[in-house]
């Protein structure tokens, strides 16, 4: 296999932050079958190892395509940039601020009369941020504005990573 | 057309002779074994007619073991040699194993790595040699009554067992010397068992509570593909909680002081708990009379008292449902059928608040005991080679984070839970001091952030750095996890390239040494009898890597090998094949490792024309027509 090739082509699709979901599952299983190792498991040890480096190649891939945060990151990756390291890009300060408060909102989540409203609203505030500045990043990568497409990707980690804790303290308040 | 006669004569090694293969589903109460014949999986009685094996061992002080029925008899009366529900016990240190207090009242020893060993009249055993045990009788009742030697098995473990747990189960196969075709998740093997019967297509839930575990799966099914998309559940939780917490009520109505229980009694009044348990499924009121030394009594248990005792411990598999369905990306309306796996899914109260909870009504219908080993019997039959056109291929997931201690005894996962398995990861690391010539790697699974609070694999030190001020020296950690779900580590500086790797043995595992001194001992065979087995077992791989070749020779050959490369092949696997009729068991080693270097090229060929086979119609054009 050759592993030179980007994520996309590997499943024949164009190389964009549209992905077709269903198509990509699609494809994906067909590869499995092809290259999965108990498809090989009556072959020598040398083609199920070999088999089992790729379908790890394969589930990787389909696994970075799927998540929109990670196939963000991957484009950007393609075009020379990593936003997967520490960052020195500066960030609006105005968007700082409001993340500030976002936390703060989450911190007092547990006091609330109704904790899982609040939460409930809390996660839909940060859903439609997400939307937004996914939406901002499909625009300014087909536009090849990738210093801003990298900002962007930035300001997606903050809210990514909000939601998780949202996730979390739903899990800890369910228990 | 054969291009090749390996056999010898009168040994027949014909490529699509049937190749006897089994499931077996190891439970924490029962187990079962189970294979394809003519075509249909069916589990294998013992002489009696007995499908189930209690997964119970008596130690005996002549040196026997009684295993399965007549061992579970015994248990009030020899408790600390019986040994019951050992698979709660698989992969876990001796602090762990002791906080279980009553449900395991053996005596334990620590052996190296704080691996438990149980005291008993035939010495220490370790619960990796009593699971060995169980195995080897459901392994010998399936050559019996099969007429002939296995070429492997298909192991279920629950899904959420951890890697440790995992490496433990894989380790009493190798001790009851048996070639492990696959650890299969339970679930999994369920879903397998019941979608290949329904022809079953779309989203579908397996439920599957035990003995001692607790397992949810959330799968994808299409065209004989079983994806699972996540899996959560508890690696602690079973029926055996419902007996415990029935036992505890029955003695305390019955003014026994639970504090000071024996284990004689302990064990007596959870199996009467476990019968009355059993009874509440078909009565609403069940009498039970206790009479075991001093301790006696009568008392009603209605099924309300009973579910009242259970309701939280099922709520918290509900939780775990919940968990799962999220972590899936499914909603709870997309779950098309749920499937009701183990025999504690016979409890009214499970089944009501299961389908409360799905919004349906679960599949009862099939065998909820036997389900799990008809399913690994499936897979074991696939995998053994038996089934050349069949479409079944199962994508599993990995039940829980893994990843790595950083500063601050915080954890960095590397491979998150639900991840799709075989998959490699790998993270650089860097020094923290001025000059530091070795790191820890310490190795951690679980959800929590604290080092702490998750379960630890394996600690390793990668030495040999080169002295650099601290944060220069960069270490690339790589975890790969296998389709059997095990974990193998390694850790390497860049600049240098020093390395250090380590297939990731339990904190509380045995050594690959223990193990085989344990196989030694247990074969006691002469030197003789272990060189000519050496010698079979050198040949049968040889002859795997022969007919592999010559399979893939006579399909994809004339498309993508030149005359030249053919030619070589042959030669050298006719090489191979004068070997392999000798009997130097090195020289066929040696044989085998040169027919692999030399026919590489092909392999990856193949590969490379699978990947465009599946992805044939998806042309270029298509790319573009997109873009």
């Amino acid at each position: 296999m050759d592993i030179s090739k980007n994520f996309f082509e590997l499943f024949a699709l164009p190389v964009s932050f549209h992905v077709d979901l269903s198509q990509l599952s699609a494809r994906y299983l067909e590869l499995q079958k092809a290259l999965h190792p108990d498809r090989h498991a009556h072959l020598s040890d040398r083609e199920r190892r070999m088999s089992e480096q790729y379908t790890a190649y394969l589930n990787e891939a389909v696994a970075t395509l799927k998540a929109p945060m990670s196939r963000a990151q991957y484009l950007l990756k393609l075009q020379g940039f990593d936003t997967t390291g520490e960052s020195s890009v500066a960030i609006d300060p105005m968007f700082l601020m409001h993340q500030m408060e976002l936390r703060e909102q989450l911190e007092e989540v547990p006091d609330q009369a109704d904790p899982f409203e609040a939460l409930e609203e809390l996660s839909d505030e940060v859903d439609s941020i997400l939307k937004q500045l996914r939406s901002d990043f499909d625009a300014q990568y087909a536009a090849q504005s990738y210093d801003q497409a990298v900002a962007t990707v930035r300001k997606m980690q903050f809210l990514e990573k909000l939601s998780v804790e949202i996730e979390n303290l739903e899990d800890h308040l369910d228990d | 057309m054969a291009l090749l006669q390996i056999a010898e004569p009168g040994q027949s090694a014909a490529p699509h002779q049937h190749k006897l293969a089994v499931g077996i589903d190891l439970g924490t109460t029962n187990s079962l074994v189970a294979t394809v014949k003519s075509g249909e999986a069916v589990t294998l009685p013992d002489t009696n007619g007995q499908h189930i094996l209690p997964s119970v061992v008596r130690y005996l002080n002549c040196g026997r073991k009684d295993v399965g029925l007549l061992a579970r008899e015994k248990a009030a009366e020899d408790p600390y040699n019986t040994i019951v529900s050992v698979k709660r016990l698989m992969g876990r240190g001796v602090e762990d194993v002791r906080a279980l207090g009553s449900e395991a009242p053996y005596h334990f020893v620590a052996g190296e790595n704080s691996m438990p060993y149980i005291s008993t009249v035939a010495g220490e055993k370790s619960p990796v040699q009593v699971s060995a045990d169980i195995l080897s009788v459901l392994t010998a009742r399936a050559e019996e009554s099969l007429g002939g030697e296995l070429v492997g098995a298909v192991i279920t473990v629950p899904a959420y067992f951890d890697d440790a747990q995992r490496q433990a189960t894989k380790d009493a196969a190798t001790l009851a010397n048996i070639k492990v075709l696959r650890l299969l998740n339970e679930p999994t093997a369920a879903a397998v068992a019941y979608g290949l019967d329904q022809k079953a297509e779309g989203v579908i839930a397996v439920y599957d509570l035990g003995g001692g575990t607790f397992d949810i799966s959330i799968l994808r099914l299409n065209k004989g593909v079983f994806e699972v998309l996540a899996t959560g559940g508890d690696s602690a939780l079973g029926g055996d909680d419902f007996d415990l917490a029935l036992a505890t009520w029955v003695a305390s109505e019955l003014g026994i002081d639970t504090d000071t229980l024996g284990s004689g009694l302990a064990r007596y009044l959870t199996e009467k708990a476990r019968e009355v348990k059993e009874a509440l499924t078909a009565s609403d009121t069940v009498s039970v009379s206790v009479a075991h030394g001093d301790a006696r009594g009568e008392l009603t248990v209605s099924r309300d008292q009973f579910n009242a005792l259970i309701d939280k411990l099922v709520a918290r598999t509900l939780r775990a449902c919940k968990r799962t369905l999220k972590d899936s990306g499914v909603d709870v309306a997309e779950v098309q059928n749920v499937v009701m796996v183990g025999g504690s899914t016979r409890v009214p109260l499970v089944r009501e608040k299961v389908s409360e909870f799905f919004g349906r009504e679960p599949h009862i219908d099939i065998d909820p005991d036997r389900v799990v080993a008809i399913g690994a019997a499936i897979q074991a039959d696939v995998l053994a080679g038996n089934k050349p056109d069949s479409d079944m291929l199962l994508l599993d997931v990995i039940p829980l984070s893994l990843g790595l201690e950083t500063m601050g005894g915080l954890v960095e996962k590397l491979v998150h839970r639900n991840t799709a398995i075989p998959v490699g990861r790998a993270q650089e690391f860097t020094t923290y001091q001025d000059g530091q010539t070795a790191m820890v790697i310490h190795v951690l699974q679980g959800e929590r952030e604290l080092v702490d609070d998750c379960r630890s694999l394996a600690r390793f030190v990668l030495r040999g750095i080169p002295p650099m001020a601290a944060g220069a020296a960069k270490i690339r950690v790589t975890f790969q996890v296998d389709a059997d779900g095990l974990l193998s580590v390694s850790a390497k500086e860049l600049s240098t390239g020093v390395e250090s790797s380590i297939q990731v043995k339990p904190s509380y595992g045995l050594s690959d040494g223990e193990i085989a001194q344990m196989l030694q001992e247990s074969f006691s065979l002469a030197q003789e009898d272990l060189e000519k087995r050496r010698l079979r077992e050198q040949q049968v791989e040889a002859d795997r890597l022969l007919v592999a070749l010559e399979q893939a020779i006579e399909a994809d050959g004339n498309e993508l090998l030149t005359a030249e490369e053919r030619d070589m092949l042959l030669s050298e696997m006719a090489q191979l094949v004068a070997l392999r009729n000798g009997d130097d068991a090195d020289a066929i080693e040696k044989g085998i490792v040169v027919l692999s270097n030399e026919s590489d090229f092909f392999a990856s060929r193949r590969m490379d024309h699978g990947i465009q086979q599946a992805l044939q119609g998806h042309t270029i054009d298509e790319i573009e027509e997109k873009k």
